[in-house]
């Protein structure tokens, strides 16, 4: 397996740390004035989904994680598991809870996703950047209110809350960047 | 991407920075120099690698490798054991290394040494620089040893090995710093990660109004680098270094004169070198010759400007104080 060398360091690089595969979320360069440079890294595990932070002294290699990122569509939840479809050789995967956690609200179905294997498991789950879904419950607009004082709460389909701006209305379709949790725009039906 | 990285009104307030910096040192009759930027030689700190650049055109007819300065500190040292006096350089210095928020591997460093000052009157000199041309408060003072007591509640003078690695690990969790072996490296972590970020700040709660520039002085001798060692403590050199807002700005050294404890160094970080798995500097001869010569009793200082201007401005990368970061360079 390839090894990474720590001025190699970005988000996005996957590594094996303490045995689990993780993804680097952000890499900050702490060099004192003189003397050992170090590396700061916030990462997520991929496996358990924590969050921490690691330091590495500058220079060092780290192993690589083994995983692949596939793109699959999404078909149904039975309860237990979230199924997923090769749109091109119809082979499904099924993707359990841990995987799915920070993305269950953003699946729509046959939205293409991108799971992360390790060891041919399903460990990660992203939803696409934007998603529609439609709006199943917000308060009417307030009206004269116009200035777009940051909007109101809507529930969507999935079940997922976003911030809309007053003039849009339960029953309608948005556009919602996965990323951030932000309303992008309605979406003319 | 061929715009600035930084905004023409920035960079005219840069340009008025470094009028301000030329006017401080006019009044002080410290005069500027220039030296040059591709040197045969350079530094031999393990932690510090020079561009290296191929000369084809050498009398001697054979390819050689010139480096670009990490920082005109020889140079500059040459022209005072030359009886050049008090002498300052603003000037281009080059780190072969990634690029982050406060570093760019091309960056602007000014450099001054004062023939008959020590490290202390040079601290105050730059205290006065400070309160010139960014308007900072006046400068609080730390030893290095008071620093890991005020922050860390230990004395990092008479700490062992095993004991450092005990308060490291009430820190952080992670392998490697249990199997260092170098008490330097986990001062220099402690430090880095634990009292940088609160050094400069004042006495409030991290309200930007209320910093303060602060100096530490008395490095350990182990982590002297071209600094004299003490006198009346064995245990630490004259080397300062200075933070504002958590920012380191400057190092500098009440200067080593003496050509075989500095070539001593030099081959000891060489061995260094060779240990980590990196290969060996050439060792600059003409700086030795130079000592050997006499070099004055002198204090100098490099204070990192792009970085200086930065905090200057409020901004929050140094891209935003430089007109062309290296990916645009």
């Amino acid at each position: 397996m390839a090894t990474f060398s720590t001025n190699q360091f970005k988000a996005g690089l996957k590594l094996m740390i303490d045995g689990e595969p993780c993804n680097i979320l952000e890499n900050e360069n702490v060099k004192p004035g003189k003397g050992q440079a170090f590396n700061r890294v916030k990462i997520r595990k991929l496996v358990s989904g924590k969050v921490i932070e690691k330091t590495f002294k500058s220079g060092e290699s780290v192993e690589g994680a083994d995983v692949m990122d596939i793109e699959l569509a999404y078909l149904y939840n039975d309860g237990e598991f979230w199924h997923f479809m090769n749109n091109e050789t119809f082979e499904q995967v099924a993707a359990d809870e841990k995987a799915v956690v920070d993305s269950i609200k953003w699946l729509v179905e046959n939205d293409v996703c991108t799971l992360t294997l390790w060891n041919n498991n399903p460990i990660a789950v992203t939803p696409p950047n934007f998603v529609e879904l439609e709006i199943t419950e917000t308060d009417p607009g307030l009206k004269g209110d116009t200035a777009g004082t940051g909007g109101k709460p809507a529930t969507l389909s999935t079940g997922a809350v976003v911030r809309v701006p007053l003039f849009v209305q339960t029953g309608e379709v948005i556009r919602v960047d996965t990323r951030t949790g932000d309303y992008v725009g309605r979406v003319q039906k | 991407m061929w715009q600035p990285s930084a905004s023409i009104s920035t960079l005219k307030a840069r340009s008025h920075f470094l009028a301000a910096i030329r006017q401080f040192f006019a009044s002080k009759d410290v005069w500027e120099v220039e030296t040059p930027l591709l040197s045969n030689n350079t530094v031999t700190d393990l932690h510090l690698d020079a561009f290296d650049t191929q000369f084809n055109f050498d009398v001697t007819g054979k390819q050689k490798s010139l480096f670009l300065q990490t920082s005109p500190e020889f140079a500059m040292k040459r022209l005072l054991a030359a009886d050049s006096g008090a002498i300052f350089q603003i000037t281009k210095a080059f780190r072969h290394e990634s690029a982050g928020r406060f570093h760019n591997p091309e960056f602007t460093m000014l450099e001054w040494y004062r023939p008959n000052f020590d490290d202390k009157k040079l601290m105050a000199e730059l205290d006065e620089l400070l309160q010139f041309t960014i308007n900072a408060k006046p400068a609080a003072y730390l030893s290095y040893q008071q620093a890991f007591i005020d922050y860390l509640d230990f004395d990092p003078l008479t700490t062992e090995l095993t004991e450092l690695k005990a308060i490291v690990s009430q820190h952080s969790d992670d392998e490697w710093l249990q199997q260092e072996t170098n008490p330097d490296t986990l001062l220099q972590w402690l430090f880095s990660m634990k009292i940088e970020p609160c050094l400069g700040s004042g006495t409030g709660e991290n309200s930007s109004d209320d910093w303060t520039p602060c100096f530490v002085y008395d490095f350990p001798a182990s982590q002297a680098s071209l600094a004299k060692v003490c006198q009346s403590d064995s245990r630490v050199a004259h080397r300062f270094e200075l933070y504002y807002q958590g920012v380191e700005l400057a190092n500098g050294f009440y200067e080593l004169q003496d050509h075989q404890e500095q070539l001593r160094r030099f081959n000891a970080d060489n061995e260094l070198r060779v240990q980590a798995g990196l290969t060996k500097k050439p060792i600059d001869s003409n700086l030795l010759a130079a000592l050997e010569n006499g070099l004055p009793d002198c204090a100098g200082v490099a204070v990192g400007i792009d970085r200086l201007f930065m905090l200057k401005q409020n901004l929050t990368h140094i891209n935003q104080a430089i007109a062309f970061d290296v990916s645009r360079a």
